[in-house]
């Protein structure tokens, strides 16, 4: 469908080093929006932990300090809320899914074609596994240096910067594999399944 | 396309949706405006008329240097087209047959979805409205910047299960006797019902004003997971 012309509107176009960086329907931000479904939890250090598992058989947990001893790595990505801001070349530190899905496999934690990520306030998203490994995703406990704020999903949050932002879900606690691809929060919703926004795959319905 | 001039920032946009598939209170829809030589954007906006009425209203807020938001409280006119998505957002939504008591927090423009509620809940018969007692606190700037405010008068006038409290930040009118200060735990305890009373909570503003409400109302003893919040921002839609 043809998109009627807005009478006048002339728009802020994106300068020259946003091009080629800002998928469609998107504009660049330089503050970092807070968006999330209800209050932000407050879980102490002392009582963190992660777990990786499977429905109904083995997992593996890690207490803070567990996990602080896990390699941590530095990303820096642009990242892009359904909501329409992009935010470009945010510092992250955190430990990639690659590590944690090989720290499982020692414990004979077998991957399936789809992970659930759960948090704290009980906000859950789905991703294909796909999107999780090779160097795409992480846990991140650090933002611009300084430990991830409360408000920004800290302790710790799952980072999946090439899809849409409310795949990376804040307050992270459980990763967990999946024969078939279960709805999250979000996507349960009215939210895409998947959430690429270079195909702009923003609601239920997109391509 | 009719426009209704709310403050000297904001104003509504009715609109002639054809083919509108209906939504609930609360959620939101994506405008998309397109220049002449094809460049694109897109904001959301929260819908502030009730389902039960056939045109849509939007209530947009003029925020600086805002490229969608500008245009459509200063350039955009009656007649004019506008293309839009939704209904969008399926957690932020309340209908009467959810049922009560229902708290509604809000700050500036984070009134538009609540005043979807409040006008949807005005909608039902009083039987059924005295089942779902409702409270708004609402904070405002200033008493020029309260939007909906004749009409947040008239609903609570009209109904003894509605009550309304206003807080003004900024500029108080003279001889105000109400709050004059930003919301914090101590309105909050003043102004809820209790946490046993098991109220539906939503809050709607900007982050401050969300943080705040809702980390007060966790530490008043409401449970966290009644407590629905949307930020409204000038980097953010409503989500």
């Amino acid at each position: 469908m043809t998109s009627p012309i807005s009478r006048g509107f002339r728009g802020r176009r994106p300068d020259a080093s946003a091009a080629g960086r800002l998928p469609p329907g998107q504009y660049e931000t330089r503050d970092f929006p807070v968006l999330s479904a209800g209050p932000t939890p407050h879980t102490p250090l002392a009582k963190w932990s992660f777990t990786l598992g499977t429905r109904g058989a083995p997992s593996v947990t890690w207490s803070w300090e567990e996990f602080a001893a896990l390699p941590h790595e530095t990303i820096t990505r642009d990242i892009h809320c359904v909501t329409k801001w992009s935010k470009f070349g945010t510092v992250w530190t955190g430990v990639s899914i690659d590590t944690i899905i090989a720290a499982g496999a020692e414990k004979g934690i077998t991957p399936a074609p789809f992970v659930v990520a759960a948090c704290d306030g009980g906000y859950t998203t789905n991703l294909p596994l796909a999107d999780v490994t090779g160097g795409k995703a992480w846990i991140a406990v650090g933002y611009d240096n300084a430990p991830l704020h409360p408000e920004h999903g800290g302790p710790a949050r799952l980072l999946v910067p090439h899809l849409y932002f409310w795949k990376s879900a804040k307050w992270v606690r459980e990763l967990h594999f999946r024969e078939r691809d279960e709805p999250g929060f979000w996507e349960a919703l009215g939210y895409h399944m998947r959430g690429d926004p270079w195909k702009e795959q923003r609601y239920t319905g997109d391509p | 396309m009719k426009i209704i001039p709310e403050t000297s920032r904001v104003r509504t946009l009715v609109l002639d949706v054809p083919e509108w598939p209906g939504h609930r209170a609360g959620q939101h829809v994506d405008v998309r405006l397109t220049a002449e030589d094809g460049y694109q954007t897109e904001r959301s906006y929260s819908i502030a008329s009730p389902p039960e009425e056939a045109r849509l209203s939007l209530t947009i807020e003029r925020l600086e240097n805002g490229e969608v938001s500008s245009y459509l409280v200063d350039d955009l006119r009656e007649g004019d087209a506008l293309e839009l998505r939704g209904p969008i957002g399926g957690h932020f939504v309340w209908s009467v047959a959810d049922g009560g008591p229902l708290l509604l927090v809000g700050g500036g423009s984070g009134i538009v979805p609540l005043m979807a509620m409040l006008r949807h809940r005005a909608n039902a018969p009083e039987s059924v409205r005295r089942t779902v007692p409702a409270r708004l606190l609402y904070s405002s700037r200033s008493w020029q910047e309260l939007i909906y405010r004749d009409e947040l008068a008239r609903l609570a006038e009209a109904d003894d299960s509605l009550r309304i409290v206003h807080t003004i930040t900024r500029e108080p009118p003279p001889h105000w006797s109400g709050y004059a200060r930003r919301i914090d735990r101590a309105m909050l305890a003043e102004v809820a019902w209790p946490p046993a009373a098991h109220p539906h909570v939503y809050v709607c503003g900007g982050t401050p004003l969300v943080e705040t409400a809702a980390e007060a109302l966790v530490a008043l003893g409401f449970e966290p997971a009644s407590i629905r919040t949307e930020r409204f921002g000038p980097t953010g839609g409503p989500q």
